[in-house]
């Protein structure tokens, strides 16, 4: 840490949001916003089976239709652009934005209509012939783990794009020293996180300048350099525009294959093509499914319900082609032990292809479901044992004192006080009258249930997972960036290299500029320059802007703040570490005299003849941060994952109507500790955000596909994303331990709530249900799961039921 | 076919195929780009306009239906360029929203609760938004500014006319001085204007 608390000014205080004000009227300005003079738009035609050899595509029906232009086949895009990016050493599995020769998964996106309107386009996308010969089809991990199940990929050899086990610490050991075991399996259903906006792009080509220029609603590192790439063309061909207001993304908005596509119709039409999914194809085929997961686990611990190994095993079902989804095994074994001493770990991480849709990253990169598997384990124990699930936990909490903390697979907590925040939570909610209140409701004829769970967000965001899982891939930086300008009239510009998708970024790059030069932050404005003036950025993954934004926000303005000091210490006659700088102003501590901001403006701007020896003109500086702690590669099968480690803990009292089975939230509190907070108001919006989008997860959302291979929830209709019933009033009980690594002791809170209120909604509902013998090992647990396993346990009041 | 809508308080008229909604109207003929499409088949509301003061998704509604009607979108709600009402206002306050794009139909649902309902209950204010989806704040500060801003309004407050920042002051843009040496700094325009960029 750099910066001293006691001084801050801006930060933690609680300020407005800035960019608040142009959403409040309207006036966002989204992908969808942006006019093209001549613009076209793309339809798709979607694949009707799940696995088929494409035998022909009529489209000269469509074609005929006046006002469409064109359709774009599969066949002549691969021939075009190379296979979109492959995180992992597979080269057969090979994808583009249009399926060749072969569909994979229903909605695989087939061919791409192009026409005046949209609406026309999607008429004439009606008049493809698509002709198909059926293939066989999985869509289960567990099939396609059996050697005999068809391939997705052929080439491949196998369905198996990940089979890697990790064993860090003395595992066996440990096993079989420790008096006890249990073993148990979950499964975490596919969802997402589904953005109200859907994804879209504009390309437009403009062959004298030769320069493609690109809109899109992204959030996707590197993406400038992947369009690059894919299209063959020098990436400073590529501009991507970054003042495009993204609506909602949490990880997902990826669109590499909608860009590929309509930047190759760009160029092959001559005129600007926009693609906005609509929300078939967004959630059929947009390939932006999450994690779809089955753990294995078995602990070893003592009768004092000390937990001293684990073996996990983690199959992920990551759909028809590779994308991001085998990474996302990957980030979680930077907190694969969560907050708890655990001693040894093996860790099994299976990815397979199923004829499914793509994922992409989900908030929390994996870390979510891996705190699921780890907190059931947790209250399992704690049922073994006896024991109260919070004292279980504070047994095996790593205590404040042994921070920094490394845990089995390599990486370094940074800072925590876990049993504090615990006991502030515990003290809020009087915990011994929510169990009263949990009894009175049983007593009442309901069932009633008390949900706890503890874990980590590793915070800071780094891809250190992508050299862990790929010896190929030797990346040591994830780096992003900052630059400051101050004009000739003294005015200060910052601009920052990202887009954003509601997460505050220009709010937290004022705040911390204004911070370090004392001057408001309502007088600075931000920019977003298009990324061919751009620093170096790899956008907000992995909960990282509040450390990396903020870090090279901090570092930049430091730098502004020493130039203006020796600039001023030059002119007042004294060295630059004698001289002080306050509130825009440098003076000599010892006469009094000072030169204040106009005076060092001008200076800059005006004066060469005043500036010291070999000082550039002009008031800039830049800052090119590297993530804390990330700069090595793995050795060993261990690696430090993410610097920072915030920390959540979550009570909830649920109640239901054995009967309806519909679950009833009646307290939800949260316990939480994410450093130094920036902006209140924007951590206090991610943390309730990603509670409501763990109550979807726990209890709502999931893409369903039946025997078929066909997905079920195609509309909102089906796909149930929380309402305003459903979302319960949340408390939140704050801590602040800093991290030693931030600039302003800051760690992550872009997937605050999200990573613990799945597990919690499950504890609780599993409290509520245990004394029928029923255990739900799978999420979502829907309504009618719920009402069935209450119906079928009291009809069989012996047998143990799990569902 | 021809339609004239009643759109803010102005006549306005377009030619429109008969299939074309409400809300690709609104975007594409009247470039009022504050509601969204979201699902486009009635449920997230990100569409929502008033229709005669009543919430209606202009995702289900065609143009033609509209005609005769009344009808206020998010452009309509700001008493005047770069203010906000007071609703809008509560939104900013309380920090009701992140991404934006759920906000404007948010904002229309709640302003049509306050109009008929000056002290609604937290249930009351659940109910008005339950057919507003949004992904990313858990409704909390949503529900947080619903509540500041009927207080507001209880108390008739004026709205506050939030002075939109100007950079500099007269007389000192670049071209009428050309490069002339500046005489405050960015601490005294903060305080001798009264605002800077935003
Ligand atoms: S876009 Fe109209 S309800 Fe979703
Ligand atoms: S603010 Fe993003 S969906 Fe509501």
């Amino acid at each position: 840490m750099t910066a001293d608390p006691s001084t801050f000014r801006f930060v933690s205080s609680n300020r407005r949001v800035r960019e608040d004000r142009r959403f409040v009227v309207g006036n966002g300005h989204y992908v969808a916003d942006v006019p093209l003079e001549g613009m076209l738009h793309v339809a798709i035609v979607g694949s009707q089976y799940p696995a088929a050899r494409i035998l022909g595509i009529d489209a000269s029906a469509a074609l005929a239709m006046p006002g469409v232009h064109y359709v774009l086949t599969g066949e002549e895009l691969a021939g075009a652009v190379d296979q979109l990016m492959n995180g992992l050493d597979t080269p057969n599995v090979r994808r583009f934005p249009l399926a060749v020769g072969q569909v994979r998964y229903a909605g695989e996106w087939v061919a791409a209509v192009v026409a005046d309107t949209r609406a026309l386009a999607e008429d004439a996308s009606e008049k493809v012939r698509v002709s198909y010969e059926p293939l066989p089809y999985l869509t289960k991990a567990g099939e396609a783990l059996e050697p005999s199940s068809p391939p997705v990929h052929p080439p491949h050899g196998s369905n198996v794009l990940l089979d890697k086990t990790f064993v860090w610490g003395e595992v066996e050991k440990h096993f079989t020293e420790s008096p006890r075991h249990l073993s148990f399996r979950v499964t975490w259903g596919r969802n997402s996180t589904v953005p109200i906006e859907t994804f879209g792009v504009v390309a437009s080509w403009d062959p004298w300048r030769e320069m493609l220029d690109v809109w899109a609603s992204i959030q996707m590192p590197k993406y400038p350099d992947q369009i690059a790439r894919a299209l063959r063309i020098p990436a400073n061909n590529v501009r991507v525009h970054q003042d495009v207001d993204v609506g909602g993304s949490y990880g997902v908005k990826r669109g590499i294959k909608h860009t590929v596509l309509v930047a190759h119709l760009a160029r092959r039409l001559g005129r600007p093509v926009r693609l906005l999914e609509d929300r078939l194809e967004n959630m059929r085929g947009g390939d932006a499914h999450g994690p779809e997961r089955i753990f294995d686990v078995d602990v070893a611990f003592n009768d004092e319900g000390i937990v001293k190994s684990m073996k996990m095993k983690a199959l992920d079902n990551a759909g028809a082609y590779a994308g991001r989804a085998p990474f996302q095994l990957g980030k979680p074994i930077g907190a694969i032990v969560g907050p708890y001493k655990i001693e040894s770990v093996q860790y099994r991480a299976q990815s397979v292809t199923t004829n499914k849709a793509v994922q992409e990253a989900v908030r929390g990169f994996g870390q979510s479901p891996t705190n699921y598997a780890i907190e059931t384990a947790i209250d399992k124990v704690a049922r073994a044992c006896g024991l109260d699930r919070v004292e279980i936990r504070r047994r095996n909490f790593i205590r404040a004192d042994e921070f920094p903390y490394l845990i089995p697979s390599g990486t370094r907590y940074d800072s925590g006080e876990y049993h504090t925040v615990v006991d502030k939570v515990l003290a809020h909610i009087d915990y011994p009258a929510l169990q009263a209140e949990r009894d009175r409701l049983r007593a009442s004829g309901l069932l009633a249930g008390i949900g706890i769970a503890a874990c980590l967000e590793p915070s800071g965001g780094n891809s250190s997972f992508e050299p862990l899982l790929n010896e190929k891939n030797q990346t040591t930086t994830w780096m992003d960036s900052a630059r400051i300008n101050v004009d000739g009239l003294g005015f200060v510009t910052v601009t920052i290299h990202t887009t954003s998708a509601g997460q505050g970024h220009e709010t937290l790059a004022a705040t911390v500029v204004a911070e370090v030069l004392q001057i408001d932050p309502d007088l600075i404005r931000i920019v977003r320059p298009d990324s061919l003036a751009c620093l170096p950025s790899n956008t907000p993954v992995g909960s990282r802007m509040a450390i990396m934004l903020g870090g090279a926000c901090f570092h930049a303005a430091q730098k502004l703040k020493a130039k203006l000091t020796r600039i001023g210490a030059f002119r007042l006659g004294v060295a630059a570490d004698v001289a002080t700088y306050e509130n825009g102003a440098v003076a000599d501590p010892a006469s009094g005299r000072k030169l204040d901001w106009a005076e060092l403006v001008n200076i800059a701007h005006r004066g060469f003849h005043l500036l010291p020896p070999d000082t550039e003109p002009g008031l800039e500086a830049t800052h090119v941060m590297q993530v804390p702690t990330g700069d090595k590669l793995p050795e060993g099968g261990r690696v430090q994952m993410y610097p920072c480690h915030s920390f959540e803990f979550h009570m909830v009292l649920i109640a239901l109507d054995p009967v309806l089975g519909k679950p009833e939230i009646r307290r939800y509190v949260i316990g939480h500790d994410c450093g130094t907070v920036i902006n209140p108001h924007i951590v206090k919006g991610m943390t309730l955000g990603g509670i409501a989008h763990g109550i979807g997860a726990a209890l709502l959302e999931e893409f369903v596909y039946d025997d078929e291979g066909q997905m079920l929830t195609q509309s909102f209709m089906d796909y149930l994303l929380p309402s305003s019933h459903e979302v319960p009033q949340v408390e939140i009980v704050h801590h602040c331990t800093p991290s030693p690594f931030t600039v302003f002791g800051q760690k992550g809170s872009g997937e605050s709530g999200y990573l613990g209120a799945p597990a919690a909604i499950s504890g609780a509902l599993n409290d509520a249900v245990a004394d029928l013998g029923i255990f739900f090992d799978k999420l979502p647990i829907r309504i009618f799961a719920i009402s069935d396993a209450v119906a079928a346990a009291r009809a069989n009041p012996t047998g143990k039921t799990a569902v | 076919m021809k339609v004239a809508l009643r759109i803010n308080g102005t006549l306005r008229e377009a030619e429109v195929e008969p299939r074309k909604t409400l809300l690709d109207t609104l975007r594409e003929n009247f470039h009022l780009t504050g509601a969204h499409a979201g699902c486009e088949h009635g449920v997230c509301g990100a569409c929502t306009v008033l229709v005669d003061g009543a919430p209606m998704r202009s995702c289900l509604m065609f143009a033609v239906q509209a005609d005769g009607y009344e009808i206020t979108t998010i452009e309509g709600l700001a008493p005047a360029p770069g203010e906000l009402s007071v609703l809008q206002d509560a939104f900013c306050e309380t920090h009701g929203l992140q991404c934006g794009f759920c906000t404007p139909g948010m904002i229309l649902s709640s302003h049509a609760l306050l109009e008929r309902e000056g002290s609604p209950s937290r249930q009351e204010i659940v109910e008005a938004i339950s057919g507003n989806i949004c992904r990313c704040t858990g409704y909390g500060q949503i529900i947080e500014a619903v509540e500041f801003a009927a207080e507001r309004l209880r108390k008739a407050n004026a709205p506050r006319g939030s002075a939109l920042p100007h950079v500099g002051a007269p007389g000192t843009e670049p071209s009428a001085q050309d490069d002339a040496a500046i005489e405050h700094g960015i601490l005294e325009a903060a305080t001798a204007h009264d605002g800077g960029p935003k």
